[in-house]
């Protein structure tokens, strides 16, 4: 192996390392700041009992969600550096207004929100979790916007051997940009939404705390329909942009060969990248695939082999990962509704079959999120910058393969551990259960 | 405004950034490697580490702005020192990884093997990127072993990371650990209540001696092996920086023997502040020279961005560093008194 691939080994998998927390973050932070704030209005101390014990999960799987980031930030300099010398000039400045507006606001508030519940006031307590929150959610918008620039590229010429920035605003209202974040956002949303019925669910089985984990779950289902829903809706809005600036990879997600109009969406699909063809290709939906990109049945999907081939990017895995998270998405939305409907009759917690179902659904989001990512990169590929700069002459000239391979290693290892030990921590205090004696808190902020 | 201004403001702005980032996170990381010397039990290391809970990542946050204003600013830069410095800087990456967990999971177990595990890992990630960020610095003032051709986009490194440890690089690293111990051990004096504090008082007057004595030859061997008296021999006014740095190294001790903690305290933040400064300083106009050919330099004219990508930056940076910082201001009086045995024992939060 070379440099080059094991530059991309690393990289996806510290991303995707990462991810496994980002998604949780953005989703808990909200969920708790809205369970805080419903406390320190009505001041019924199950939301207070509710706000600490899923905030002790979120900040669990805050920490590695922070030192995961500190890799991401520097991983470009590391192993990117002719990328970085190339667009540093536009991409270098979403990734320091990120670190100034939404990274500092994040922690900052995020340390009184832990150390403060005895030295501030409840309302000044609730609005630093909002706070940390809003700082979560901005980081996500500029991160994203980085990464939308990395798909469509705006708002620069080519001028001094590299890419200079001449329009600021191009790139923050970059469409593909704010349609990634209201898809990536919501996603979160859904991932925490199905995290606090699962464990929920765990819970009921064992008639554990039953009114707090109804109510909990009661909250995250109404969440996770609406998230759900929307993470369908702005995922179409996706596709439909994709199919206008990324053909490549549009083709790939749908494994279509050949130009056509009026083309279909088949249900079975398998696709045989060698022979450029699908080996299974039935029950097809005839004009779907046409109107889901252009929404119009006439617009005409371009196929694989109108590209050469070494600007297509891997067809099977980008298909599958697609699939998958479709997949996986209609599940969720299917059983957030079921959810909505069940957690209000009376015999929730005898439904045993449905609560089996969501406990062991946990993983499905975390699925989902992954393929995501599977398919906005892998589908990107050959480009590193989409039609501007290849992957290939991105990366760091003076690195040598011993270097990234003892790195990564490292990495391995080191995220192997912690990852570990993230989530044994994270099962030991979800199976725990909520604290019963909060008095500490209410006689420093006071009652009611 | 001339283009070239904005890169001298961003290259005020780019030492400033360190600047902070290690006149903060030096006392959390002094902290973290002091607190195996001087917590004697189980309460106190958790008195310490909750004496820094509060405030560690809105530090840390300092290097990761101080790290995308070099992306923003100098892509260039940033480029050449992450991938030449690579092996250096990925092992101070981990360091920060592990330290940064640290501090989250040592607390969510009552159990000594797991506790203790931890407390080594805090020591190891809290005393490497002390020493690694001192020996990459002092590198970086005495320039590293690059051929950068602008002209031809062509760039080679030609350097090791054992060749990062020659004898300058080294002092350097050495000079780190002991400004961060002395930093620390005031933080913690300040922070902490009783034996704790008066240990970690003494422990300043202790270490102060041989943190005078590396700065001073530090100063002087700085002449020979590297440029960075260039600037202040052609403009001597400059020398009021190092003059800044050595008074308040002086006072820091004046202070201490005093047992004023708190005007000690501020005369350390201001000696890390200037010897950054100093280092910055003479430094100019380069960001990292090369030490085989000067026309290799990184300087703020070659390696910066356009103007107007400086521009936007500055906007950004003049709006948002002021209400970062009273925010800031704002939670160290939340955070004011110090810690106290009973405090976290009463406080399941705590750390
Ligand atoms: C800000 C930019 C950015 C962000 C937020 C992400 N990526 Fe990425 N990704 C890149 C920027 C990038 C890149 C710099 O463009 C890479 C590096 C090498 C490459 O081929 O593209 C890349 C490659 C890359 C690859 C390898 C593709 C290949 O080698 O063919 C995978 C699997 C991922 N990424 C996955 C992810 C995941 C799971 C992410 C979720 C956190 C993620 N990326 C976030
Ligand atoms: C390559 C791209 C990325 C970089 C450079 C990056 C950088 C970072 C850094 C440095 C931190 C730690 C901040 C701290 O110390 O408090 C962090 C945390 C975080 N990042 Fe990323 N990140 C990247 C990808 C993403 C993406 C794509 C998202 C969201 C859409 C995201 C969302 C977050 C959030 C919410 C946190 C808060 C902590 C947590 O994750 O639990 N990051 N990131
Ligand atoms: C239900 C139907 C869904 C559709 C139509 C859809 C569509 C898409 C598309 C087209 C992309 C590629 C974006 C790109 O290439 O830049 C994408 C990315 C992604 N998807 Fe989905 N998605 C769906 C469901 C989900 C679900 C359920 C999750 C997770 C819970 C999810 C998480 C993600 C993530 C994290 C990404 C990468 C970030 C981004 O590019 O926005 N998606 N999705």
């Amino acid at each position: 192996m070379n440099v080059l691939t094991l530059s991309q080994l690393q990289f996806a998998a510290t991303c995707m390392f990462h991810w496994i927390f980002v998604p949780l973050t953005l989703g808990l932070s909200v969920m708790t700041a809205v369970m805080e704030t419903r406390y320190v209005r009505t001041g019924d101390e199950t939301w207070l009992r509710m706000t600490k014990f899923w905030g002790k999960l979120f900040l669990i799987n805050f920490a590695l969600g922070v030192v995961t980031g500190i890799t991401m930030e520097f991983q470009f300099g590391l192993n990117w550096a002719e990328y970085s010398r190339y667009v540093g000039d536009i991409f270098g400045a979403p990734l320091a207004i990120e670190a100034t507006l939404a990274f500092f606001m994040e922690s900052v508030f995020i340390g009184v929100w832990i150390f403060g519940w005895q030295k501030v006031s409840k309302k000044v307590h609730a609005a630093s979790i909002w706070l940390a929150a809003i700082g979560t959610n901005l980081s996500a918008l500029w991160i994203l916007l980085a990464n939308a620039w990395m798909q469509k590229p705006v708002g620069f010429v080519i001028r001094n051997g590299r890419a200079e920035m001449n329009d600021f605003l191009a790139l923050v209202t970059n469409p593909y940009g704010w349609i990634k974040f209201s898809h990536a956002l919501l996603s979160g949303y859904a991932l925490a939404a199905f995290v606090i019925m699962g464990v929920s669910a765990w819970h009921l089985l064992r008639k554990n705390e039953t009114d707090f984990f109804i109510r909990s779950f009661k909250m995250a289902a109404v969440w996770g329909l609406v998230a759900s829903l929307g993470v369908a809706l702005s995922g179409d809005f996706h596709a439909v942009e994709i199919a206008k600036v990324q053909p490549t990879k549009f083709a790939a997600m749908e494994s279509v060969w050949e130009t056509k109009k009026n083309a279909g969406m088949s249900l079975l699909l398998i696709p045989d990248a060698k022979n450029e063809r699908n080996s299974v290709e039935t029950l097809t939906i005839p004009g779907m695939l046409s109107f889901l990109a252009f929404k119009d049945t006439a617009g005409e999907v371009k196929g694989l082999k109108d590209f050469p081939k070494e600007l297509r990017p891997p067809v099977t895995p980008t298909f599958l990962s697609f699939r998958l998270m479709v997949g996986l998405g209609t599940f969720m939305i299917l059983a957030s509704l079921a959810g909505v409907f069940l957690s209000r009759k009376e015999n929730f917690v005898d439904n045993r079959p449905y609560l089996l179902l969501m406990t062991i659904a946990i993983p499905a989001p975390y699925l989902a999120q992954q393929f995501g990512w599977l398919v906005a990169e892998l589908g990107r590929q050959p480009w590193i910058v989409y039609g501007v700069l290849k992957t290939s002459d991105a990366v760091s000239k003076s690195i040598t393969t011993t270097q990234v391979a003892v790195s990564l290693i490292g990495f391995t290892v080191l995220y192997g551990v912690l990852g570990a030990i993230d989530f044994f921590l994270l099962a030991k205090y979800a199976k725990k259960g909520p604290d019963s004696d909060l008095s500490h808190i209410i006689n420093a902020q006071g009652r009611g | 405004m001339d283009a070239s201004v904005f890169q001298i403001i961003w290259f005020v702005l780019w030492g400033v950034l360190w600047a902070v980032y290690f006149m903060l996170d030096g006392f959390v990381l002094g902290t973290g490697f002091l607190s195996t010397f001087l917590a004697q039990d189980d309460t106190e290391k958790r008195v310490l580490i909750n004496a820094v809970g509060p405030v560690w990542d809105g530090n840390e946050v300092w290097l990761l702005t101080a790290g995308g204003a070099t992306f923003a600013a100098f892509p260039t830069t940033y480029a050449l020192m992450f991938s030449n410095l690579y092996s250096a800087l990925i092992l101070l990456l981990f360091s920060l990884i592990v330290r940064g967990v640290s501090f989250e999971f040592r607390g969510k177990l009552d159990n000594a093997v797991w506790r203790g595990a931890w407390d080594k890992a805090i020591l190891v990630s809290s005393f490497l990127p002390a020493l690694l960020f001192g020996v990459a610095f002092g590198n970086i003032f005495k320039g590293i072993p690059m051929r950068n051709d602008f002209a031809a986009i062509n760039f080679t490194y030609e350097g090791s990371l054992i060749g990062l440890l020659n004898p300058y690089g080294l002092i350097t690293g050495v000079l780190f650990v002991l400004l961060f111990a002395v930093h620390g051990a005031l933080y913690i004096s300040l922070k902490t209540t009783g034996d704790l504090s008066s240990r970690a008082a003494g422990l300043t007057n202790k270490a102060w001696p041989a943190l005078l004595a590396v700065a001073v030859a530090f100063l002087g061997y700085t002449y020979p092996a590297t440029k960075l008296y260039d600037n202040f021999l052609k403009t001597p006014i400059l020398l009021i920086i190092p003059l800044i740095a050595v008074a308040s190294l002086v006072l820091v001790k004046v202070f201490a023997a005093k047992g004023q903690n708190g005007t000690a305290f501020t005369f350390s933040c201001l000696t890390i502040v200037f010897v950054v400064f100093t280092g910055v300083t003479g430094l100019f106009p380069n960001l990292i020279p090369s030490s085989l050919d000067p026309a290799s330099n990184l300087t703020i004219y070659n390696s910066s961005s356009s103007p107007l990508t400086l521009k936007i930056m500055t906007v950004v940076a003049l709006i948002f560093v002021p209400i970062v910082i009273s925010y800031k201001i704002w939670v160290y009086r939340i955070f004011r008194e110090p810690v106290t045995g009973k405090d976290v024992l009463a406080s399941p939060e705590a750390y």
